[in-house]
């Protein structure tokens, strides 16, 4: 009897015991962990083993972000790569017809962005007798939610035409395929849909082209062998997935040593996660997924009384304001919010009967320094959430629409 | 080992009160953070300078007051799964409403006091009086809260507040002699901690443990239990709101800023050796335990763990720290019960 008790917890604490060997283990083990102070050193292989890479991707877009588009500069939303067209005679209609918007999310500034100019875009054509109503269903981040719209959309029958900006391409292919067995036209705008059914795909020229752009700009100006930070806001969002893939070729080629971390674009985290590094060693560059990711970085810096290095934003204000008013190097890639706008210009084209780009592919310019002022001073009075490619200084409502706070 | 010995009145000498004392969960965590602080000054020699010591402990103020909040709740024998939200709400309130416009901040950090009492007073209220158990109460109000904070930003809210507020969670006292710098932060984690310390030991604190440890008893012996109970609620809803002023110092306004909080703050009081079902803990462990967690996390950066592998080691790494102490303990003390027993 006693024997027994004394025996069943020390087979606990031998358990126990196995178990925290494993955790020394996994530690040791974990792929690519280092028990130095040397970070991931980006040699080799570790591009070309980043699943989310695609050489021939990278290629066409590395490709299309210095090609020349066809159409009016002053209006980038309607500028678009020579290809294949849509034949639009068959989606010509007689009367205004109504839109169906099944949009991913609206839970992140870039997003909201592009709605407003959205909904601003649909006042002009309503105007112009083309649409006659917007129905739109936010599926808040899920495809679960995004996949029962759709369908929403499909029996209640009355769409004349379907927008879809999808969550994650391949969870949302299957309804977005039911919605082109409709019959009528279906737009894809922002991410992918994992399927080509669709009647026209419209984006900018993408994320590679983004990941590009930005991760450029540091190998141009960190010298080589140099230490960049690398804030990534969520695995497996292929948004996110893209750029980061971009960016790693780019720094492995450069010969730059990175650090790379998962930080939910929680600020709270990054700062926490930066000040670390900072403590660590050099740190030569902060390159971000996200624009809002890299003024919690540049504050880091502040508050440890450190130089700010090379940070990378994005177009959006709260980046560009902290870049010009603490005058580090930046660099802000753009992913732009004007193809919201592209998006419902292309349902009525086919309204109309207008032809359009089967992949309407729309241009994507970075903001460079010398570019810097100019985007702050056409943006005076927008909130810090507001993207400068926000493409919709000629829309109605124009500055106060998209004031509101 | 003798009945004696156990049931003994007399104090023993100190040493051998702290020695046994480090033996208990609530204790060994100390230890623990003793064994992560070296490891952490070993891997980055720079924190052994005070001024970024300072700083270290002031970024890791919110979680540790998170800590503390929970603390009241779980030692009462509920818990509070609604932190998080409160934090996201009170974050986004905070920068959506004072803007750039310094006058607002009295008025505005008023009106979330006020939001922290009505959440704190409906998760007490609905969990004593309503009879819902806390876990499913808690959780109703986080997603009645952030469905609010969602519907009023339309999920991403507009900007920083002005630098002035923010100061409490970025700024510090320069030049202190020992320290070097004192982040404001870490002089609120310490009037809070001392409050807390204070609080634990008046009649209230000492309530607020036996309606952990017997509800019933408590309440037969006249306490209110409601109300001991609704009053720790109110405590853990305050303690988010000051994490949360803090957070948006530090950080900056996000509606991501407090995710995940109320769970290490759980495990954090759990592994300071606190008593799930209530009734037993201090308090000062479930604080120490919680700066261990972010020691921690904090080591695992400096270590280069690669980030997609983080969770993972965190996690295992929570188990064994949480499991092996406990066993010990339970079995320390199954061994001194059966030795007690007459005849055996």
């Amino acid at each position: 009897m006693k024997g027994k008790f004394v025996q069943k917890p020390r087979t606990k604490t031998m358990l126990f015991g196995v178990l925290g060997s494993l955790v020394l283990v996994l530690t040791a083990c974990a792929p690519g962990s280092n028990t130095g102070t040397t970070p991931n050193t980006g040699t080799g292989s570790t591009a070309s083993a980043n699943p989310s890479f695609d050489q021939k991707t990278f290629d066409t877009e590395n490709a299309q972000r210095t090609a020349t588009f066809t159409g009016d500069p002053a209006t980038p939303w309607l500028q678009y790569l020579p290809g294949a067209m849509v034949d639009a005679s068959k989606t010509k209609l007689d009367h205004p017809g109504k839109v169906c918007f099944s949009n991913a999310a609206l839970s992140n500034t870039w997003r909201q962005t592009g709605w407003i100019t959205m909904q601003q875009q649909l006042k002009v054509l309503q105007s112009q007798g083309v649409i006659s109503k917007l129905e739109a269903r936010n599926a808040q981040d899920s495809d679960d939610t995004q996949v029962a719209d759709i369908d929403y959309f499909i029996n209640e029958n009355n769409c004349d035409a379907y927008i879809i900006a999808p969550n994650s391409p391949k969870a949302t292919a299957g309804a977005v395929e039911r919605a082109c067995a409709t019959g009528k036209p279906v737009i894809i705008f922002d991410r992918g849909a994992g399927t080509d059914c669709e009647t026209s795909f419209v984006h900018s020229v993408g994320g590679y082209a983004w990941g590009i752009d930005s991760a450029s700009f540091i190998a141009a100006n960190v010298k080589k062998g140099g230490h960049v930070v690398a804030l990534r806001t969520a695995p497996g969002v292929d948004v996110f997935e893209q750029r980061w893939a971009a960016a790693q070729h780019i720094f492995e080629k450069a010969g730059l040593k990175v650090t790379d971390y998962l930080t939910g674009a929680d600020p709270a985290k990054i700062k926490s996660t930066l000040s670390d590094e900072i403590a660590k060693g050099t740190v030569d560059a902060v390159w971000v997924d996200l624009g809002d990711q890299a003024v919690p970085a540049v504050e880091a810096f502040e508050d440890a009384g450190k130089p700010i290095p090379v940070v990378t934003g994005e177009d959006v204000l709260s980046y560009l304001r902290a870049w010009k008013a603490k005058g580090f190097k930046g660099f802000a890639p753009v992913y732009s919010a004007y193809q919201w706008r592209t998006a419902l210009i292309a349902v009525g084209d086919l309204f109309q009967g207008k032809e359009i780009p089967k992949d309407w592919v729309l241009p994507q310019v970075p903001v460079p320094a010398d570019k810097l002022d100019a985007a702050i001073n056409a943006n005076k009075g927008m909130p810090d959430g507001h993207y400068a490619s926000f493409g919709g200084e000629d829309l109605p409502g124009y500055p106060t629409a998209w004031q509101k706070p | 080992m003798t009945t004696t010995t156990r049931f003994t009145t007399e104090r023993r000498p100190l040493l051998a009160r702290v020695g046994r004392g480090l033996r208990t969960p609530g204790g060994a965590i100390f230890v623990l953070l003793a064994i992560l602080l070296v490891g952490l000054f070993l891997y980055n020699p720079s924190l052994g300078d005070p001024g970024q010591f300072m700083r270290f402990l002031g970024r890791t103020a919110p979680i540790l007051i998170v800590a503390l909040g929970q603390y009241f709740v779980i030692v009462s024998g509920e818990i509070d799964l609604s932190m998080a939200a409160i934090i996201a709400a009170q974050v986004v309130l905070a920068g959506n409403l004072i803007g750039q416009d310094a006058s607002r901040i009295l008025p505005v950090v008023l009106l979330m006091a006020l939001l922290a009492l009505v959440v704190g007073l409906l998760n007490g209220v609905l969990t004593t009086l309503f009879r819902v158990p806390s876990f499913i109460a808690t959780l109703g109000t986080a997603l009645v809260v952030s469905g609010i904070t969602f519907y009023a930003t339309g999920g991403a809210p507009s900007g920083n507040p002005v630098d002035s507020f923010r100061e409490i969670g970025r700024g510090g006292i320069d030049k202190v002699p020992v320290f070097g710098f004192v982040p404001y932060s870490t002089i609120v984690l310490a009037v809070l901690v001392v409050l807390a310390l204070v609080l634990m030991r008046r009649p209230f604190g000492r309530m607020l443990l036996a309606v952990g440890d017997n509800a019933r008893m408590t309440a037969l012996a006249g306490a209110s239990v409601w109300w001991l109970r609704t009053r720790a609620f109110i405590l853990s809803a305050f303690a988010s709101t000051i994490a949360a002023i803090v957070l948006v110092g530090y950080a900056g306004v996000s509606p991501v800023v407090g995710q995940g909080y109320q769970f290490i703050a759980i495990t954090a009081v759990i592994l300071g050796g606190v008593v799930l079902g209530g009734g037993r803990g201090w308090v000062l462990s479930a604080i120490a335990a919680a700066f261990a967690l972010e020691v921690l996390f904090s080591l695992l950066d400096f270590i280069g763990v690669q980030s997609t592998w983080r969770p993972a080691v965190q996690g295992v790494i929570i188990l064994v720290a949480l499991g092996v102490p406990l066993l010990r303990f339970t079995r320390r003390r199954s061994q001194t019960l059966r030795s007690n027993r007459p005849n055996k």
